[in-house]
């Protein structure tokens, strides 16, 4: 009988060299492996107490500083320090503060490589998986105990195919094909599963765009949010590595739970509204919210992309007066670039305060904590109560032009109008 | 392993931040520290209430969110025994089991608060005392319930040396 596979299920059977099928656990090694700053410390602790004295394989691990970058407090600098002495004690890859976002550092540094299975000691792990690499979020005893000896145990995931067909309007992006799949599928819909994208709305974005999608996977329950690597995949990635890597696709025939289909050449800028990921509505039934903070970035759109489409709408005018709009890039190339292409001073002059890359806003550890009945405006990926630092605020999510056209505005604002 | 204690019940999609918030969790590993702020957004000083071997209960998809495994940690060093819900979102199902926190997934509709609860993990009975009512658990996959049986995996790798005899 011939035997078809989901991409996760070809991807695990080359790793261990036998064929397994969803649903199996088996013990893999993993390619590579990640910690940020509120993970790796418990992970360096565990490492620790488990008697381990030196890390498998150096180069197959990097500790990144994001979450609280830079460190706004002592005990938060203690913490730090011990990624640092870490890293710094085993020779592995470690990007201080002001590096950047690791969902954009991982693979944007070519340490994420198609057909890889990578672990990441934080959820929106599941990010790379739009370069054909099986990524998925971990916790810290995970971490520790894959830095020890590089492998971890798996459930070969189950698989659900979404279907992406039709053309994107104008003025609708990535972010909102990803918040409008969520709705659909529900906050847990595809818990413990792998989900893959295919058609031709996936073949016809960038490679950066594809980035926001696979990132808020995790926020329907999936392990992973695979694609396939078409030319632009492959083309990105020689980009940035000369390392060979191999690429999946699934058969056609493969074993699926369930396939969704999704025609979105109609559909229009969509936000999730207090207090949940999928409490999704098209932008016309909340426009005209009035809005306090907007906030441009984080892993799952502060990419260079994201900035060029915010300034476009902003260049040459005026955010409103008492609205604060915070620019965090998803790293230090993509500032530079930004820097370089005139978008940071473009944005700058609107009235933005671009902070230093990273993820503090979004977390609500520091840059941008909102005051008690405020709304946010957030390219983020999650907008739970207390998300951003503070319970009694409100957190509407959106794609970058959604963010820039409500900030100039004070109010939640269809951006198609500023597109020309 | 039987387990007997008090409901505390929440509702569905309680996100790893509502366990412990981020501004918190980032300033300490200290999990004594962190634990008088379990759930604090949702029912304030809610660690006092606590009785050591307590339940907490709750509806679909407990624990999504962040992979921060100070969620599951800070619920076992509160003095929780396990948590029973409808769904669990997967990476604090994997922590937890990681970190010896057991977890009973059983449609929890009828369990209310303060009801009197036991539950016998390898036979996966959870028996509703208050209610006399025995819920039938799925038991948990051999390799988890053997993490679990060891404290954890640190314990595990500890005793073993590697993860290569989970399989067996």
């Amino acid at each position: 009988m011939p035997n078809y596979k989901t991409i996760s299920e070809k991807i695990f059977s080359d790793h261990l060299g036998r064929e397994v099928v969803a649903g199996e656990i088996v013990i893999v090694g993993i390619d590579f492996m990640m910690g940020q700053d509120g993970t790796s410390p418990l992970a360096i602790k565990t490492f620790q107490e488990i008697g381990a004295e030196k890390v498998f394989d150096p180069e197959k691990i990097a500790l990144v500083i994001d979450h609280n970058a830079p460190s706004p407090s002592e005990k938060v600098s203690a913490l730090h320090k011990m990624m640092r002495d870490f890293t710094n004690k085993n020779q592995a890859n470690f990007y201080d503060i002001g590096e950047g976002i690791c969902h954009q550092l991982i693979p944007e540094k070519g340490h994420a490589l198609p057909g890889q299975i990578v672990i990441g000691a934080d959820s929106h792990t599941c990010t790379y998986g739009a370069i054909n690499c099986f990524s998925t979020g971990v916790g810290s005893t995970d971490l520790a105990i894959a830095m020890a000896s590089g492998k971890l145990w798996f459930k070969v995931p189950e698989s659900i195919k979404i279907v992406l067909e039709g053309n994107l309007p104008e003025g609708v992006y990535s972010k909102d094909i990803a918040l409008y799949i969520i709705n659909n599928i529900t906050a847990n819909g595809a818990t413990y599963k792998a989900v893959e994208f295919e058609g031709p709305v996936i073949d016809n974005l960038s490679v950066e765009a594809r980035f926001t999608i696979s990132n808020m996977a995790v926020e329907m329950g999936a392990k992973v949010g695979l694609m396939k690597a078409d030319e632009k995949v492959k083309e990105w990635v020689k980009l940035r590595t000369d390392k060979a890597f191999k690429t999946y696709e699934a058969d056609e025939k493969a074993n699926y739970e369930k396939i969704y289909k999704f025609d979105i050449s109609n559909l229009e800028p969509q936000i999730a509204k207090p207090h949940t990921v999928d409490n999704v509505s098209p932008i016309s039934e909340v426009e005209g919210t009035p809005i306090q903070q907007g906030l441009l970035g984080t892993c799952t759109n502060g990419r260079i992309e994201d900035l060029r489409v915010a300034a476009k709408i902003l260049k040459g005018k005026k955010i409103k007066s008492g609205v604060r709009l915070i620019v965090a890039p998803a790293s230090r190339d993509t500032l530079i670039k930004a820097m370089d292409e005139g978008v940071i001073k473009t944005l700058i002059q609107a009235g933005a305060t671009v902070v230093a890359p990273g993820c503090g806003p979004c977390v609500g550890t520091h840059n941008g904590v909102p005051s008690d009945g405020e709304n946010v405006i957030s390219t983020a990926n999650r907008n739970f109560k207390g998300r951003m630092g503070n319970n009694k605020a409100f957190i509407y999510l959106g794609s970058p032009a959604t963010v820039a056209a409500s900030c100039l505005e004070g109010k939640i604002t269809d951006p198609r109008k500023y597109i020309a | 392993m039987e387990l007997k204690g008090n409901a505390h019940k929440f509702g569905n999609d309680i996100n790893t931040d509502y366990i412990i918030s981020g501004k918190y969790k980032f300033n300490t590993i200290d999990m004594k520290e962190l634990s008088v702020h379990l759930m604090e957004d949702l029912r304030p000083n809610f660690y006092k209430e606590i009785k050591s071997g307590d339940f907490i209960v709750a509806g679909e998809n407990f624990g999504c969110g962040s992979s921060r495994e100070q969620a599951p940690l800070v619920i076992k060093h509160a003095g929780i025994s396990a948590v029973i819900a409808s769904s669990f979102a997967r990476i604090f199902y994997r922590n937890a089991i990681n970190i010896g926190l057991p977890l009973i997934e059983v449609p929890t509709d009828n369990i209310e608060e303060g009801d009197l609860l036991s539950v016998d993990l390898e036979k996966g009975i959870v028996k509703n005392i208050s209610k006399n009512e025995s819920l039938n658990i799925i038991p948990l996959p051999v390799v988890m319930l053997k993490i679990l049986q060891e404290g954890g995996l640190v314990s595990y790798y500890k005793k073993y040396g590697s993860l290569e005899s989970i399989n067996e």
